[in-house]
């Protein structure tokens, strides 16, 4: 019986292999998902099957209400708010994690000592530790990205300090409790440790900016694989180190990309209160700026309708306006008259990897017009119109012109080269990095003020 | 205050200072608006136009100047114009001060306000009220019109049923504004487009625009001040006629658009070289005003030379007057926009802004041009042109190959090292891990990038297999604790596998091609 369980095991590892590497093309990805499904179910099953279950009502009841109240959530979700409901289920898997390790604590497998006793202690330890910041710093990031708290980074005094001495805290009570897990000694430090790390889950994440979010979330996507794969080594179970193996450099490649995408490093993300650092927003010292000039709705429009080709660049304001319908059915009547129509996607644009693709096919754009920086960045010298939606850091032209800037070397669409830049926006106001974006006083540029959504809609009346 | 738009009095002149779209922004602005009766009846603006605009329309000229507190037009005042204005009233046209001092004289000594279209500072921030730009613009456009007009053949090349057509060559001096709008017109139109500039720095745009870049041996920048060019050296200019007489054989339409600032405009297309021409070959000459580029040129005169015809045209914009009176009206919104910063209908001439400045040629009776030298621009002026700000690209790390090793060694040595200490069960488990670390990091960097929110909903979903750790437990007899644990786990990482699949299928059905 041990024997199929395992090999259930090993099919179930192999099927997530396949649902993750089904990701890698739009053709396959729904295939991909059906794999995951398949393996969970078989995993599930398989342990359900094996003899040391027994609690069938109770497996039965807990599995039920925790289905439907997942699938009301998946079903009622706004993919605007994608974000938030990854960062709630990530904040389920670290309190998960934390729960196994304590019920791992207060019923510990028989007849371990010595070496493997001192892993086990340990394999505890670093089960709860992990999934108690995962759990943690994903609820802060869940109120960061709904808005129930500013999305400004928190930076105390010291803060570096205090996330230092919180870890090494936690070390010098490791090495005390994997000696000796069972007196009431080891379960005070365990308790103070667990709330150790759920402090610091709320003071890391606290600490990173609105625009840091999408490697935020990543990253806890990544904790909560690793907090899995320590509570697999507690019980002994491959299939848990596998799975939370694979999640756990999913989600550290997706923060690496991230990452690169803003050019800077991991540790200084994690560090945490970029855009406070600096402090006041730079202003331009190259001359006179002057006033951005602005357009009317109609001139875009006409713009539009003159133009052979249009790149839209959308950014969170698109998210926040809910302005991806529009911005579709925009995009329908250009291409109905025979007009190139793409979009170019930074790889840090909105909240959450991937964010505006899930919008944009979300309002049925085709995918196969939206596009990565990287495919269409060289393309905007023949571009005759160049929409900005929402978007600020991700176009803003000191990156690439200003050696000193704040956010210098960070790769950025270059929509300034577009024959026409039009930039639709709120207020004057700087993005997230707190710097201000000469584009607006380019030549070619004009400003749209006002709603993203509402400014949609009066250009599309417009068009003749 | 109250602003009026007279009908131009000159019979070649067909534009007017306002456009339906332009009366609607300047009332915005606070403006009240008064248009001569049929002053935009040659640009296809009707008197009901206006009025739907919001202006009003008087019938009498006298009238229209009494009331007026501004005055916009497009060219210069003739006397008899002058005579109708109140002193203390603000003018807003064309007026050339260089070239019509009396003129100045005779406004400044009437006390009015003169803004000069023409002498607003080419910086930056003025283009979008550069009136000289908008209106070469339409001039380069127009003279390829007039070329194809007056030329016997097609500008492009065609393979027909009927034998194959050459396209036609076309020669662009001059590669300002105006040449540039000339050779984008005639590359449209299909025609092979060669262009010359004394100055180098235009030779990227000449290219952007379709045309191939013609130079001469010597190399002298001939780039002046203020975006202009300057007289060159006697050796340049022998050899740039050499090359004109070179080309005069082969090209079929010559368009010359060379003007020094303040100076007639230079000879460059001489009475030899049109005799070298082909029968039916065209020029135009944009400098017919200044008394042109080429010898036989007469202004305002299409003339036809040793078979070849020459067109003098001077109002080549106003042949385009709904065109020029569109864009000219803009300017001038532009313009008064900056003027009226409060937006509140009433102008201020603030001899600070260097724009403004530049253009007012006179005020509170005084002459106040020429202007102090401009501090910008639009192109830079000077020598350092090629002052590019290097870019410092931090050097990529490289890790050298003794360095690797080292990685390797301690890594090595420590896996040994806990092969040692550890039991045989962490081994296996451990060697488990390392190995589905690096699957699921070769498995990842293949995932597109627009499939990354599903790709984290469904690593959220598959993370959910903790609950199989909670399965174990609870079922342990006899501890109700633990149990209890247990079964909020398996909750909560049921929460996760039923959302984070089902959200994933829903984000995955709604990509479409």
């Amino acid at each position: 019986m041990t024997g199929m369980i395992t090999m259930a095991y090993l099919l179930a590892a192999i099927m997530f292999i396949l649902s993750l590497s089904g990701l890698s093309s739009q053709e396959t990805a729904k295939r991909g998902n059906y794999y995951g499904i398949a393996g969970m179910i078989l995993a599930i099953g398989a342990t359900i099957a094996s003899s040391s279950v027994q609690a069938y009502g109770l497996i039965a009841g807990a599995m039920a209400v925790g289905a439907v109240i997942g699938l009301i959530l998946a079903q009622r979700v706004e993919m605007t708010s994608m974000p938030e409901l990854v960062a709630m289920l990530h904040s389920f898997v670290g309190l998960a994690a934390v729960l196994i390790g304590w019920g791992g604590f207060i019923a510990p497998p028989e007849g371990i000592a010595g070496v493997e006793a001192v892993i086990h202690n340990t394999e505890i330890y670093l089960g709860i530790f992990i999934g108690a910041i995962t759990f943690s710093g994903s609820l802060v990031a869940f109120a960061k990205l709904k808005g129930l708290v500013s999305g400004n980074p928190l930076t105390l005094p010291a803060r570096h300090w205090l996330n230092a001495i919180a870890l090494l805290a936690s070390i010098i009570m490791l090495v005390i409790y994997a000696k000796d897990g069972h007196s009431d000694t080891a379960f005070n430090l365990l308790m103070i440790m667990t709330i150790i790390s759920l402090l610091l889950g709320i003071h890391l994440v606290a600490a990173i900016g609105g625009a840091d979010m999408p490697v935020v979330v990543s990253m806890l996507n990544s904790y909560s694989g690793w907090a899995a794969a320590a509570t697999g080594f507690m019980l002994g179970n491959d299939l848990l180190i596998v799975t939370g193996a694979l999640v756990g450099s999913s989600g550290a490649i997706l923060s690496l990309i991230m990452c690169r995408g803003m050019n800077r490093s991991f540790i200084s993300v994690i560090m945490g209160g970029f855009g406070t650092s600096g402090g006041e927003v730079v202003e331009g010292d190259d001359g006179p700026q002057g006033d951005p000039l602005s357009m009317t709705h109609e001139d875009v429009a006409d713009e539009l309708d003159m133009a052979e080709s249009v790149i839209i660049v959308p950014g969170y304001g698109m998210a926040v306006a809910h302005a991806q319908q529009v911005v579709s059915e925009l995009t329908e009547i250009l291409r109905k008259k025979g007009k190139t129509v793409r979009f170019g996607i930074h790889p840090v644009a909105g909240r959450l990897p991937g964010h505006m693709n899930v919008l944009l096919a979300e309002a049925n754009v085709p995918y196969d017009i939206v596009l990565e920086m990287d495919e269409l960045n060289d393309d905007f010298p023949e571009t005759d119109v160049a929409l900005v939606i929402g978007a600020n850091d991700t176009v803003n032209p000191d990156a690439v012109e200003k050696p000193s800037s704040p956010i210098a070397g960070m790769p950025v669409l270059e929509v300034w080269k577009a024959k026409r830049c039009v930039v639709m926006k709120r207020s004057m106001a700087s993005g997230y990095a707190g710097v201000a974006n000469p584009l607006f006083f380019k030549e070619n540029s004009r400003m749209l003020f006002g709603d993203a959504k509402d400014s949609v809609q009066d250009i599309i009346k417009h068009l003749p | 205050m109250r602003i009026a738009v007279p009908k131009e009095l000159n019979s070649l002149e067909q534009r007017v200072a306002a456009s339906p779209a332009s009366v609607e922004k300047l009332i915005k602005l606070g403006f009240e608006i008064d248009i001569e009766s049929g002053a935009g009846a040659e640009a296809n603006f009707t008197d009901q136009a206006f009025k739907d605009a919001g202006a009003s329309v008087t019938q009498d000229q006298a009238t229209l100047y009494k009331n007026a507190d501004i005055l916009i037009k497009v060219l210069a005042p003739t006397e008899q114009e002058i005579s109708l204005i109140n002193s203390g009233t603000t003018l807003i046209s064309f007026i050339w001060p260089a070239q019509n001092p009396d003129l100045l004289k005779t406004l400044s000594e009437k006390s009015i306000n003169v803004l000069a279209m023409d002498s607003i500072p080419r910086i930056s921030r003025a283009q979008k009220m550069d009136a000289l730009s908008s209106m070469a613009n339409i001039a380069g456009y127009r003279a390829v019109v007039e070329a194809a007009h007056h030329f016997g053949r097609f500008l492009t090349g065609q393979i027909t049923a009927a034998g194959k057509v050459p396209p036609a060559k076309v020669l662009v001096i001059g590669a300002g504004v105006a040449g540039l709008a000339a050779i984008g017109a005639a590359k449209s139109m299909g025609a092979i487009v060669t262009a010359f500039d004394t100055r180098p720095v235009v030779k990227e745009q000449v290219e952007s625009m379709g045309g191939q870049f013609l130079t001469v041996e010597i190399t002298e920048d001939g780039s002046g001040t203020g975006g202009y060019a300057k007289e060159m050296s006697q050796e340049f200019i022998d050899a740039e006629m050499a090359l004109f007489r070179e080309q005069a054989a082969d090209v079929d339409i010559v368009i010359t658009t060379a003007l020094i600032p303040g100076r007639p405009a230079p000879k460059l297309w001489l009475a030899d070289m049109v005799e070298t021409m082909k029968e039916g070959s065209v020029i135009v000459d944009l400098a017919g005003e200044q008394g042109g580029n080429c010898d036989l040129t007469q202004a305002n005169e299409v003339v036809v030379a040793h078979g070849v015809t020459i067109i003098g045209y001077t109002n080549l914009p106003s042949r385009l007057p709904t065109q020029a009176s569109t864009l000219y009206a803009q300017n001038l919104v532009h313009l008064l926009t900056d003027l009226t910063p409060e937006k509140d209908g009433v102008i201020n001439i603030n001899m600070e802004d260097e724009v403004i400045r530049g253009a007012t040629v006179t005020k509170d009776g005084e002459i106040s041009w020429p202007p102090p030298a401009p501090t910008l621009t639009a192109a830079p002026a000077a020598a350092p042109a090629a002052k590019v700000e290097e870019v410092v690209k931090p050097e990529p790390k490289k890790t050298s190959g003794a360095q690797i090793a080292l990685y390797w060694l301690i890594a090595g040595a420590a896996l040994l090292w806990l092969g040692k200490v550890a039991p045989q069960e962490f081994v296996a488990h451990f060697t488990v891990f390392v190995l589905a670390i690096f699957i699921g990091w070769q498995v990842i960097w293949n995932v597109s990038h627009s499939l990354h929110t599903p790709l984290m909903s469904v690593t959220n979903a598959i993370s959910g297999i903790i609950v199989v750790g909670a399965l174990l437990q609870i079922s342990i007899e006899d501890n109700t604790v633990v149990t209890i644990l247990a079964a909020v786990s398996v909750l909560v990482a049921t929460i996760n596998i039923a959302g984070g699949f089902m959200v994933t299928q829903r984000m995955l059905k709604m990509f479409r091609k």
